[in-house]
């Protein structure tokens, strides 16, 4: 029986037909999740995907932290289910607190949207256990609030206790803080980061496959589980 | 009823790009003297019945600032 991954839809969910596909694609199957459903029939992971969710009106994520479907993410989340966010779905769980820190508008006052080269950084989370660590990756990253803030104490713990999952290599895009392109939970089980895997998993439309490990470390640790 | 004002302000730590950028704007349009710009929020929240200032706190602390990055004021204006 194959892993079943949910990926959320809010409204203004823009990357969850890709994530959709992703997941397809690593060999599990993808189940839709609408933002108005109260609980997650079941699902072995959870994928909230990029996009502008609420018109990213009042703080990107804001809003959708209080989707009735959140609810439910954030009490598993807690009991251990793997959730990966990307990009928006990243600020939502910032904006959760299942993440620490905020992400804040770009240093350059400008949407970047380009290929990006990423160190991964940390390889015992649910969702990187099929990288190697130090292994430089190429996906791409589309985003105006992508900046990662948190006060020196949190960067210092997440730094310490080897919780920046992702860095971004050679030219940090958005102001990032200590060019932080994604964290995790202390039990590694909660991932975000700002550039989108889910875009890098077949040479036809992605710049790399780069980002497919993202996936089926997810598939490999469930099929153990 | 209730008139109540809530001011949201990046904390002075935290970059703002958008008053940089309007920072910028009144350089160009010729404006002397700017040492800098901040951008906040204001919220103007009508109230039906009285309201406890814990409510305020946790509709501020909660939902109209993120205090990993943002500080708030609660003005009460008609109690």
């Amino acid at each position: 029986m194959s892993a079943r991954i949910g990926v959320v839809t809010f409204p203004g969910s823009l990357d969850d037909r890709d994530a959709v596909r992703a997941v397809r694609l690593a060999g599990a199957e993808p189940v839709a999740l609408w933002h108005a459903e109260e609980e997650l029939r079941g699902v072995d992971a959870v994928v909230l995907p990029g996009g502008f969710s609420y018109g990213d009106y009042l703080r990107c994520g804001a809003i959708a932290r209080f989707a009735p479907i959140m609810q439910a993410v954030i009490d598993q989340a807690r009991a251990g289910l793997p959730v990966l966010g990307i990009c928006n779905g990243f600020q939502i769980l910032c904006e959760s607190h299942l993440l620490p820190g905020a992400l804040i508008r770009n240093d350059v006052r400008r949407f970047v949207c380009r290929d990006q080269w990423l160190r991964v950084e940390a390889t015992s989370t649910g969702w990187t256990s099929g990288y190697a660590s130090g292994q430089e990756i190429l996906v791409p990253l589309k985003n105006g609030e992508g900046g990662y803030v948190a006060d020196e104490a949190t960067l210092d713990r997440l730094e310490g206790e080897g919780r920046v999952v992702v860095r971004y290599l050679h030219d940090n895009p958005n102001g990032s803080y200590r060019d932080i392109a994604g964290v995790c939970n202390e039990r590694g089980n909660v991932v975000g980061l700002m550039p989108h895997p889910e875009h890098a998993v077949e040479s036809l439309t992605g710049p790399s496959t780069d980002g497919l490990a993202f996936f089926t470390s997810a598939i490999d640790q469930l099929v153990q589980a | 009823m209730a008139r109540v004002v809530v001011d949201v302000m990046l904390k002075p730590e935290i970059l703002d790009p958008q008053g940089k950028a309007v920072q910028g704007a009144l350089d160009r349009l010729g404006v002397a003297g700017v040492a800098s710009v901040r951008q906040g929020k204001r919220f103007e929240i009508e109230l039906d019945g009285p309201v406890d200032q814990a409510t305020l706190d946790d509709i501020a602390g909660r939902l109209l600032a993120n205090t990993v990055i943002e500080d708030y004021t609660v003005t009460v204006e008609d109690a």
